[in-house]
């Protein structure tokens, strides 16, 4: 039996037991998440620490009475041990019930679903990639990190909903510094690991290494025209996602986004955004246990859906669309543009080569007026040339500008960017992006 | 308590290796989160959590294996994975650690109060709803929230040299934030949440000043909406302890751990303005800087006995009179790097490996109180509570942002003013400081979420401080 359906086993007999073991007029919810990764992380292209991870954990909802609480638990993978403590977490749940008031914002999802998606492609040795990796990298400083192996997911409740995601996976997130201190940073990510896709990926990032061997530019505060790498982008995409779209953030008065879907502000008729989980990296099911459905959030420029979990579907009279606890997307999409990879340059005329951007927050979050820093291969371009590369500067600006009046052109060709974050266990969030020409970004420091 | 302890120490006992030497560390943590939101009681979120990580050193190579398999065959299992890994990849290894001294020491910590019980379920829930429901009624005010944290984590450390170090620790977590809005501009004010957390019981509510404070935090909320912006320009800056503690943390803490400085977070946390040549050199702030590195106050949120590694943890002074003394690296930095350090390698759970961490970093009091060091202002601004932190990888170019904003003018404190913002750079802002408050204005504070490592960890770092001025810094306001 592969280890996916041994887990699927696993989890079906918890789920069984459980269903066996609830007490008339009891009601449950039940997720699940485990995986097991290779971690390596390299440094002067070598390997710094290396380590393999093993965990499993559901998250148990025990509903009465209008009354529910949530238990987090740690699965040792042994039955008998795992039956045991989800028995002992029943009993904790019925003891807290009771001393709890009833929850006017509790939706259940009574709709018995069905969702499957398992991708099983073999994923490389590890001690082949890191020979590919630190021969590729022979006389380079490489510094980064591999993350690889199967991820599953689960969901299951008392309504007869069953749904069950794996995937295998890989990350290598890395950069490639010069003796200047400068550095480029790239990833190869995917299902399968291809020795040539490798090489050529690496070759792309070490080109770009020799733009950073001319001499620093160190630039003024003030206001230059822009190119926003999609890894550049991302970052304020990031920043957004945090309460952005969120119901409950907007209907606080605490979302970045709270004018724009207010109607008091817009993007660019250019900016058109879309969370779509069909297709992507994340599973099709939230773990309170709603299928997930595609959103378009920003149509035009205009503020159009949200993301609403089922507490902020009864608190505020919306329709849950399977957001997460946080309702923040976890594979937004936005539409392309039409400038042509190869004209970048050349329309950008003469500013700033953006390819990443860093630690961002808010100025001032009504206004969603940002800033962070650049890091990572950062250029000057003068009538469509890379000249040099640029010392690290920070800039403050709206997103309202910056995706609004200021915004020229999206490209027409978008990367897919898969999250290398690995917070308490591997994330499977993605952003399809373009890169975006702005007229004017202000640097202040 | 350590009831896992002694059926641990025969399967520690029992496992078989080739390796050099090997170390385990069990780690079981269990959680409850509460919250009452705009005085609805929201379901509380609880966990269990206990795992393990075995480390093996073969060769001079070391390698881990995280298992949530407690088993004799679990923990056997993982430790083969370890030695295997450690074997296949001595060739492409970066460390040779056979000269790197282990630990034995053998000893136990807990947590101040751990004995005394925490208020039950139901009390502390009573409690959050009548904070919740002291906010005054007033159509301005549009959210707010009472929430309270605990933690209880208890870790027990093995090693094949005769190491066993217990510690079993309580976290506590109060939170209040008010959001007011008039239609067009919102103001939050808040109280603790990440700001403040402790180790402790229910003292730790009491010394957060949760109780009470549910008027006083919406009345200033609804100030800050009426609020002109922060004026633009250079100021003299006060910060009070809550700002204070982020300013450590983001342009000390972090350029000073030594696995920055040594490369390995390039990647992702970054780098370091700090080379390794400047310890014992560099003068990183005025005469009045004294930073020490301080696992000793009981009640502040990263005070332990040993680090995740084994070492023994002591007070040091990291910066003293200004002058940088030592890193905050662990003692496998310290191998690595040839400097003295501290005690700070530290993992966020079973399932990540120890790395250099801050854990408490704090700032020594001086001689002035609150009253001298506003009478001595002429033109500047008092500072209150973090909501926005931004700095280059090398931390070095910064900007931060505050909830509370004051004018001091000729020796007063002045008129509220809303989003205060301030930008400088760190190698040349510790050298403006200008006064450090005395013991009166010192206050023990932590935050649970420090983000860093590959795989990324968040974990609780302690930070005290004396309210501090600083001169001439470029303060601004926002666009609202």
């Amino acid at each position: 039996m592969t280890t996916s359906k041994a887990q699927a086993e696993s989890f079906k007999a918890l789920v069984a037991g459980l269903s066996e073991a609830l007490r008339e007029p009891e009601q449950f919810t039940l997720s699940y998440a485990a995986e097991s990764s290779a971690f390596v992380r390299f440094n002067h292209a070598k390997v710094r620490q290396a380590g393999q991870v093993q965990q499993a954990s559901i998250g148990l909802k025990l509903i009465n009475d209008g009354r529910h609480a949530d238990l987090q638990i740690t699965l040792a993978g042994d039955p008998a041990v795992d039956h045991q403590r989800l028995a002992e977490g029943l009993q904790q749940l019925r003891e807290t019930l009771p001393l709890l008031p009833q929850d006017p914002y509790l939706l259940l999802n009574h709709n018995g679903w069905q969702s499957q998606n398992v991708q099983e492609h073999p994923l490389p040795d590890t001690e082949q990639v890191v020979g590919e990796i630190t021969q590729a990298a022979e006389g380079l400083d490489l510094v980064g990190f591999y993350a690889a192996g199967p991820i599953s997911r689960g969901f299951a409740s008392s309504a007869g909903a069953f749904g069950w995601h794996q995937a295998n996976s890989f990350n290598f997130d890395f950069s490639l510094f010069h003796e200047n201190g400068q550095a480029v940073k790239a990833s190869y990510a995917g299902h399968d690991w291809n020795t040539e896709g490798f090489a050529r990926r690496f070759q792309q990032a070490r080109e770009q290494l020799e733009y950073l061997g001319r001499p620093l530019r160190t630039l003024a505060p003030g206001q230059y025209r822009a190119y926003l790498a999609p890894a550049a982008l991302e970052e304020i995409m990031g920043m957004l996602c945090w309460g952005g779209f969120s119901a409950q953030s907007i209907a606080s008065k605490s979302s970045p986004l709270q004018k724009l879907y207010g109607g008091d502000q817009a993007f660019s008729p250019l900016v058109s955004l879309e969370e779509k989980v069909s297709g992507s990296l994340s599973p099709a099911f939230s773990s309170e246990g709603y299928p997930c459905s595609d959103v378009t959030l920003i149509n035009a420029g205009q503020g159009a859906g949200q993301l609403v979990n089922s507490r902020s579907a009864a608190e505020y009279g919306l329709s849950a669309n399977g957001a997460s606890s946080d309702e923040s997307p976890s594979a937004l999409q936005m539409a392309a543009g039409s400038l042509a990879q190869a004209d970048i340059l050349k329309q950008l005329g003469t500013g700033l080569y953006i390819s990443n951007l860093w630690y961002l927050n808010y100025s001032d979050l009504p206004a969603a007026r940002l800033t962070g820093m650049t890091r990572f291969a950062t250029f000057w371009v003068e009538d469509g040339e890379i000249k040099a590369p640029v010392s690290t500067m920070r800039f403050d600006d709206s997103v309202y500008s910056l995706l609004g009046s200021q915004l020229e052109a999206l490209t027409a060709e978008r990367e897919l960017l898969l999250s290398a974050s690995t917070y308490s266990q591997r994330n499977t969030a993605s952003n399809l992006l373009p890169g975006a020409l702005v007229k004017r970004l202000t640097l202040t420091l | 308590m350590f009831d896992f302890h002694p059926q641990l120490k025969r399967r520690f006992a029992a496992l078989r290796t080739g390796a050099e030497f090997f170390s385990l560390r069990y780690v079981r943590e269990s959680g409850q989160y509460l919250s009452v939101r705009k005085n609805v009681a929201e379901p509380p979120s609880l966990s269990r959590d206990e795992g393990a990580m075995l480390t093996v050193r073969v060769n001079g190579v070391e390698a881990y294996a995280a298992t949530n398999d407690l088993s004799q065959q679990g923990l056997q299992a993982a430790l083969e994975r370890a030695e295997q890994q450690a074997r296949r990849l001595k060739p492409h290894a970066l460390l040779d650690l056979r000269e790197h001294a282990v630990s034995s020491d053998r000893a136990d910590y807990f947590s101040p109060t751990l004995d005394q019980p925490f208020p039950s379920l139901s009390d502390c829930y009573q409690l959050l709803g009548a904070e919740s429901a002291a906010v005054p009624k007033d159509e301005r005010l549009v959210s707010w929230q009472v929430s309270l944290g605990i933690t209880h984590v208890e870790q027990i450390y093995l090693n094949s040299a005769g190491a066993e170090l217990r510690q079993a620790q309580r976290f506590v977590y109060p939170g209040l934030d008010v959001t007011a809005y008039d239609g067009n501009d919102s103001q939050t004010r808040s109280l603790g949440r990440e700001n403040f957390g402790q180790q402790g019981g229910a003292d730790v509510i009491s010394r957060c000043g949760l109780v009470g404070a549910g008027p006083l935090v919406a009345d200033q909320a609804l100030q800050l909406l009426l609020a002109p912006n922060t004026p633009q320009g250079p100021r003299d800056l006060l910060l009070m302890p809550d700002q204070m503690m982020l300013q450590i943390h983001e342009s000390i803490g972090h350029p000073l751990e030594l696995d920055r400085i040594l490369g390995d977070e390039r990647n992702y946390a970054g780098t370091s303005f700090v080379k390794a040549e400047d310890f014992g050199r560099l003068q990183y702030g005025s005469k009045l800087l004294n930073v020490t590195f301080d696992p000793d106050i009981p009640e502040q949120l990263a005070s332990y006995g040993h680090d995740d590694d084994g070492t023994a943890a002591s007070k040091q002074f990291l910066i003293r009179e200004g002058l940088l003394l030592r890193p905050l690296g662990g003692a496998l930095s310290q191998f690595r790097a040839g400097l003295d350090g501290v005690a700070n390698s530290r993992a966020c759970g079973w399932n990540r490996p120890p790395i250099d961490r801050m854990a408490n970093l704090n700032i020594e009091p001086g001689d002035q109180p609150l009253a001298q060091l506003i009478g001595n202002i002429e033109h500047g601004i008092l500072m209150s509570t973090n909501r926005s932190w931004s700095i280059d990888d090398a931390r070095n170019k910064f900007q931060f942002g505050c909830e509370w904003g004051q004018l001091i003018e000729n020796g007063e404190l002045k008129g509220v003013v809303k989003n205060p913002n301030y930008r400088a750079i760190s190698a040349q802002f510790w050298k403006s400081l200008s006064a450090v408050g005395d013991a009166s204005t010192f206050k023990v504070l932590g935050t649970p979420n420090c983000g860093k490592g590959e795989p990324n960890q968040v974990i609780r770092v302690g930070h005290a401080s004396p309210a501090c001025v600083f001169s001439n810094v470029d303060v601004f306001g926002g666009d609202s």
